[in-house]
């Protein structure tokens, strides 16, 4: 059986190409791109008004709502706005360790160094969010390490978001730019400045545009986490996210959430089309 | 490229900043799980390990553990086989579509959390009229682990010359044998890199999570949200949070360890690039 089974594959590429990928694509269109589906029909559902049940049926009323109400769109800005700003910032925080680690570091040192950013990636968000809500309290650690110059932190707000959250998704920004680097050739950056070039030159005009798809790499993520997080405005800012907005509203009003989480997917679909063009796909 | 000593010391100095940074905020949480008052003023005015010990103690915070556990080993499980029998196709067959494949694994983890979140709870409990578990929990988890196995395995598969599966199919073997006996072996640090990895995010993951899950059960992370943010005991919940970051890099270390030859990636954190080359 076994036997006859190999031999129907072994002249058939499509057919063991069709049977590996059976499954996995299976899960993924059915189940998950399916699951989007669902959500984009549900987000046409409306509540009944008498029973407050889900009434499966066709109507534009979210999208009236979201589109008429201007909380909506300011939300849509000020999330849009921080999601912007936490990814140029990591971009710049991040270029000089991970400048340093791929080009600077002895083979010892930068597996230590990787090591040491990767080792919080996928560890304590929460407790990551809990540490900064502790530190900018009125009485927390970052205040108390300003008082003696006269200064105060920033407290709970839409800056302490761009904070923490620029925090957080920073070791997604220094992998992808590190990698990026390390494929540029050492000889690459010794002919420029044997050309000439004076070290601002080379980073201009060489290491800058072969590490820039890297960082559109690195910036789909720190783009997208930021668009979606309602844990982080929750608990170190005074003011509405996307991602609060649908949270709030996902047991009172599932047919709402659904409709107002169409927006981060289509503000996700437009990023990851121009991030396509800069070739950043193959670095995340 | 040559580089001043200047150039050298501003960019040690950007690292050392860099990494206080980034830890600074983690050794906060240690100080205030050592902290004996029920005060969250800063810096705390004594120290004490009475916390670790309540806090292992706690059987919520057990019972959140155990649950952590099994919904990570179980969509790792679904993750390792649906991520490695992708790969094997994108990395050894040429096809139509072979692209899209690898953009397909992409989109769980490129999207925002709460989309995946709410469209898997709409399906789930609108479509077929399910009760959120940790069933539930676990098909949500092991959707975007995917991508983490398939980008391990297939960073390996591309760097694993294929004259040694050549000549195992010269000498007679099955394609089933050769996998068996040749491909698999081969792969097996970066299948259980990516395993590592998978079970790290599933074991932290919490914006899915919160969508997915029944009222009664709890995650680790679950726990610590439900706890961390208006603490009545403090040390403890601190202590909890610390023994949670602990035990998620524990994993991270180990899979980075058993990849070093391969460059890191953010949504693979130890493979290589997830685009065939042509």
């Amino acid at each position: 059986m076994g036997r006859r089974l190999a031999d129907l594959f072994q002249g058939h590429p499509r057919l063991t190409v069709a049977a590996l990928l059976a499954a996995p694509i299976g899960w993924l269109v059915i189940g998950y791109l399916g699951s989007l589906a669902v959500m984009l029909a549900a987000s046409f559902w409306h509540l009944n008004e008498l029973s407050g049940e889900v009434t499966q049926g066709f109507s534009l009323d979210n999208f009236d709502t979201i589109f008429s109400d201007e909380v909506y769109r300011t939300i849509t800005f000020r999330t849009i706005g921080v999601a912007a700003a936490v990814t140029v910032t990591d971009a710049i925080l991040a270029f000089p360790i991970a400048f340093y680690m791929a080009k600077l570091a002895k083979p010892r040192m930068q597996s230590v160094l990787v090591v040491a950013v990767l080792l919080p990636l996928w560890s304590s968000y929460l407790v990551k969010v809990g540490a900064w809500r502790l530190m900018l309290s009125e009485d927390g650690a970052i205040n108390w390490a300003l008082s003696p110059f006269g200064l105060h932190g920033p407290g709970y707000g839409t800056v302490a978001v761009w904070l923490v959250m620029s925090y957080i998704w920073l070791p997604y920004m220094i992998i992808p730019i590190y990698a990026g680097l390390q494929r540029i050739p050492d000889s690459l950056l010794s002919a420029s400045e044997d050309l000439g070039a004076k070290p601002a030159k080379t980073f201009r005009k060489v290491i800058m545009p072969l590490t820039f798809p890297a960082i559109v790499a690195g910036s789909i993520f720190t783009f997208s986490l930021t668009l979606g997080d309602y844990i982080t405005p929750a608990n170190v800012g005074n003011k509405q996210f996307i991602g609060n907005v649908v949270y709030s509203n996902f047991v009172a009003n599932l047919p709402l959430a659904a409709a107002i989480t169409v927006i981060p997917i289509v503000v996700m679909v437009i990023y990851l089309l121009i991030a396509r063009r800069f070739g950043a796909f193959e670095h995340v | 490229m040559t580089f001043t000593p200047l150039t050298r010391n501003l960019l040690r100095v950007a690292v050392a900043i860099t990494l206080a940074f980034i830890y600074i905020p983690l050794l906060i949480i240690l100080l205030y799980s050592m902290n004996p008052e029920q005060t969250l003023s800063w810096p705390p005015e004594s120290l004490t390990l009475e916390w670790f010990p309540k806090a292992i103690q706690d059987q919520a915070a057990r019972d959140a553990l155990w649950n952590s556990v099994k919904v990570g080993a179980a969509a790792t499980s679904i993750a390792l086989v649906l991520g490695t029998l992708a790969s094997l196709a994108v990395a050894r067959h040429k096809f139509f579509g072979r692209e899209s494949i690898t953009f397909l694994v992409l989109i769980p983890i490129a999207l925002p959390g709460i989309v995946t979140g709410i469209a898997l709870n709409a399906t789930f409990t609108q479509v077929f009229d399910m009760k959120l578990t940790l069933f539930t929990v676990i098909v949500a988890h092991a959707t975007f682990c995917i991508v983490i196995v398939f980008n391990n395995a297939a960073a390996r598969l591309r760097r694993m010359s294929t004259t040694l599966e050549d000549a195992s199919a010269d000498l007679g073997a099955t394609p089933w044998t050769t996998f068996r006996r040749v491909t698999l072996p081969n792969m097996r640090s970066a299948l259980v890199a990516g395993g590592l990895l998978a079970f790290a995010l599933s074991f932290d993951e919490i914006v899915v999570t919160n969508f997915t899950i029944g009222a009664g059960d709890q995650t680790l992370p679950i726990y610590i949200f439900n706890t961390l943010f208006r603490p009545n005991q403090p040390g403890k919940v601190y202590a909890v949070a610390v023994i949670a970051i602990l035990l998620s890099m524990i994993p991270v270390y180990i899979a980075n360890r058993l990849t070093k030859e391969e460059s890191v990636t953010a949504s693979g954190a130890g493979a290589g690039t997830p685009i065939p080359e042509p």
